[in-house]
């Protein structure tokens, strides 16, 4: 398969499971803040400090409030992370290999194009939860028919890799959320709110019901257990890693546990450590630290993957 | 309904004898139409077209941003050619690619014709499609031109002409078999009782011309589609016909010359190349030989292909026949290299290089079409009859300071069809781009091709980048 296929597909994947992402955290912040006991600030700073682009929102909108920081992370075209410039790029990959995907697949990607383009970018509040339930599904959509359509070739298997790293990256970036939530109020720990927050925080992994199966009571260290560790459930970094680690041996044919590449080497090495990890560890790291150090091995394996497969200048 | 009002007028139409008067294999369509009513019909044609849309059926207009793309207008009343026609067009268009194709490889070996002064050298010399990196050059089996798109229309008496043929990259194929996939599902009966001819094989024919041309006794040749990239107004056809034919898909930067082959790079390392069908222009195919600012083709592979170590559709230099002048003389070279009379004939031309011809434009600029010898898609063209007299002058000025690259042919009076147009239907002028396949063996032409509609009314410029739309081409099988 020719490398600019295998990065297209690679990163078609990666856009819509992130413009997914974003429209999961904006939403479970509108809900929080509607959760809030009155008088208390609204916080959307922190979803800003996430994308790790706090200063291009400075320089562009100053204050983060509501509607500022909505349109930034949704509509705003000249924000590379944004969900409308994901799509862009991503019906721009699947546009540019429209040969490769299934044609269900490239309609999919188009219509949820066109879906977010019409949105107007000053939708009324009352309509968002709506807008972004669109989104999640239509990334789920994608996501199936893909699954549906598509022969499960090297092609696939480069895309579910860049949906699965993206994944756990979000992941991580989620459980952060909290963090940079209750940074101003380490005594809201344990209370009612507490609870909500962490709630919230599950709905928007989409992991609220399947954590209450399997762990019942609503404890920070054993929702942070279920979303680093969980060996079962596909948005826990553990399960989104260790599949992408199966994809990326059909590719090279190289059988788990040896490796003939950087990108093998340092996803089995990353697999391995979270195999072996309790949460009692992570805790002891420091929740924070554990996931910025996480986020920078999966940047690693990202940075792997592109040197093993899509560099063009190699020869 | 409307149907029975409809009027040719003047014009020859394609399914009308005369007002009220379908032509014999029209009849059952006009029959359906009128059936089905203006509102259903109206109807059908939006189904169509966002099915169309949804398909991503688009081209890119070059001055707009990212991500517009238009759907090529598509009118669901469909142009139909009786099999008899369509034999004659089709023995006419064989003769006319092969006596085309004796001249590119005469022309970039032995120029034989120049010789016998059947072409004046100079014309050849001054064509900016002709290359000399190519000179000298054996293309596999002689042959230059592997695929044509030919435009013909038909004048007021029904007669037919050749307008042009384009044999760099002629597109629009893909229209043409998108139309008649939705023509299929919006009115599935009417193909059961008109007997039309099936069109859908057309890529398993362009799969087969571009394996022959891999060096023989390769097992299992590599073919890919060149395309300049998503941005290229041409890009879904490029696309399209990758994924029909099954093969990649790829762009000047997957390519590279290593070893003396052109390669392509892959998740596993470089892989050979073989054959080309290639989308780009020849001036961007290879820096090192042409345009050196170009990032569209590959450093080499001129290289490559001098030595018969890739081959390329069509070979590039094909574009010397394209030159409206060169154009001129093509009953000349059928004369000339197959001995026979020409079947179909070229429209009337006037040569503003010759004195007395030029003489002859400048005063009737009003009457006349003047085209620019080397563009293409409706651009730098004057129909004289609807143009200001400012604009017929500033023409007259082109002309005379360039007259090598201006060509005047008289205003034809295009045949029209019937055609949908905000709720009424009407009588719009087409012309017909069929696709001719060359395999040195044999030569095919693709049934039917694709019909151009002027959607403007009384417009002749049927481009879509002039705001042309297009139709299903029914050829019929008895």
């Amino acid at each position: 398969m020719l490398s600019r296929v295998a990065d297209s597909i690679y990163w078609l994947n990666r856009y819509i499971e992130r413009a997914e992402n974003v429209a999961r955290f904006v939403d479970v912040n509108l809900n929080l803040m509607l959760d809030l006991p009155p008088g208390m600030t609204q916080q959307w700073q922190p979803l800003v400090s996430i994308t790790g682009d706090v200063e291009l929102f400075k320089a562009r909108y100053g204050e983060a409030n509501a509607k500022n920081v909505i349109q930034f992370l949704t509509f705003e075209e000249d924000y590379h992370n944004s969900i409308i410039s994901c799509l862009q790029r991503a019906r721009e990959n699947a546009r540019s290999i429209r040969e490769i995907i299934s044609s269900e697949m490239w309609e999919e990607v188009n219509s949820f194009y066109l879906m977010v383009k019409e949105a107007s970018p000053g939708k009324p509040f009352d309509a968002l939860p709506y807008f972004f339930y669109q989104v999640k599904m239509a990334s789920h959509r994608f996501a199936g028919v893909m699954d549906a359509t598509m022969t499960h070739n090297e092609g696939w298997h480069f895309g579910q890799m860049g949906r699965l790293l993206e994944r756990a990256d979000k992941t991580t970036r989620i459980l952060d959320v909290k963090y940079f939530v209750l940074l101003p109020s380490a005594e809201w720990v344990g209370t009612p709110l507490d609870q909500i927050q962490w709630i919230s925080l599950l709905k928007s992994a989409s992991a609220y019901e399947m954590y209450r199966k399997c762990q019942h009571r609503i404890t920070p260290t054993c929702v942070a257990e279920f979303l680093i560790l969980n060996r079962q459930f596909p948005r826990s970094i553990h399960f989104c890693l260790w599949q992408a680690e199966q994809c990326l041996h059909e590719i090279t044919n190289t059988p788990t546990g040896t490796w003939c590449n950087g990108a093998e080497r340092s996803l089995g090495k990353l697999c391995s450590q979270l195999g072996y990890l309790t949460i009692e560890d992570v805790i002891q790291t420091g929740l924070h630290e554990f996931l910025d150090q996480m986020q920078s091995s999966i940047n690693q394996v990202g940075n792997e993957i592109y040197t093993t497969f899509f560099a063009v200048d190699n020869c | 309904m409307q149907l029975d009002a409809y009027d040719p007028e003047e014009f020859y139409d394609e399914l009308f004898v005369a007002q009220g008067k379908p032509r014999s294999q029209a009849e059952s369509l006009i029959k359906l139409i009128q059936k089905l009513g203006i509102k259903q019909l109206e109807q059908h044609r939006q189904t169509a077209e966002i099915a169309l849309f949804k398909l991503g059926v688009t081209f890119n207009v070059y001055s707009d941003n990212q991500g517009v793309e238009r759907i090529f207008p598509f009118d669901i009343i469909p142009r139909i050619i009786s099999a008899q026609e369509w034999q004659w067009l089709e023995k006419g268009l064989k003769q006319r690619i092969k006596a085309l194709n004796l001249f590119l490889d005469d022309i970039y070996n032995e120029q034989l014709i120049l010789k016998d002064g059947k072409i004046p050298a100079e014309v050849i010399h001054t064509a900016t499609g002709f290359l000399k990196p190519c000179l000298g050059i054996k293309p596999p089996q002689g042959i230059w031109c592997h695929i044509t798109g030919t435009d013909l229309v038909r004048d007021r008496d029904g007669k037919w002409y050749v307008l042009e043929d384009n044999l760099r990259v002629p597109s629009g194929v893909s229209y043409v078999l998108e139309n008649r996939r939705v023509m299929k599902s919006t009115f599935p009966d009417i193909f059961h009782t008109m007997a039309v001819k099936a069109i859908d094989d057309y890529p398993s024919h362009l799969l087969e011309t571009l394996l022959n041309l891999a060096p023989p006794h390769l097992p299992e040749p590599t073919v890919v589609v060149l395309t300049p990239g998503i941005y290229n107004s041409a890009y879904y056809e490029h696309s399209f016909l990758a994924q029909q034919m099954g093969v990649e898909l790829v762009e000047g930067r997957d390519l590279a010359v290593v070893d003396g082959y052109l390669q392509m790079r892959t998740t596993k390392g470089l892989r050979r190349v073989d054959v080309v069908y290639r989308r780009v222009d020849d001036g961007f195919l290879d820096p090192k030989a042409f345009r050196p600012d170009s990032r569209l083709g590959v450093p080499g592979l001129m290289e490559v292909y001098q030595q018969g170590k890739v081959a390329l559709a069509n070979a590039p230099g094909t574009g010397v026949a394209d030159d409206k002048v060169v154009y001129a003389y093509v009953p000349e070279m059928i004369r000339y290299y197959l001995g026979e009379e020409p079947l179909l004939c070229n429209v009337p031309t006037y040569l503003c290089w010759q004195e007395q011809d030029r003489e002859y434009v400048l005063k009737n600029l009003d009457k006349l079409v003047v085209k620019a010898a080397n563009e293409a898609g409706g651009y730098g063209m004057l129909v004289g009859i609807k143009a200001t007299p400012a604009e017929r002058e500033e023409f007259a000025q082109k002309i005379l300071a360039q007259p090598r690259n201006y060509i005047a042919q008289p205003t034809l009076s295009l045949s029209r069809v019937p055609t949908l147009i905000d709720g009424e239907i009407e009588g719009r002028h087409v012309d017909l781009r069929p696709y001719i396949l060359h395999r040195g063996d044999e030569v095919y032409v693709h049934p039917g091709g694709l019909t151009r509609v002027a959607l403007k009314k009384g417009s002749l410029v049927v481009n879509s980048s002039q705001g042309g739309g297009s139709k299903d081409t029914w050829v019929l099988t008895e």
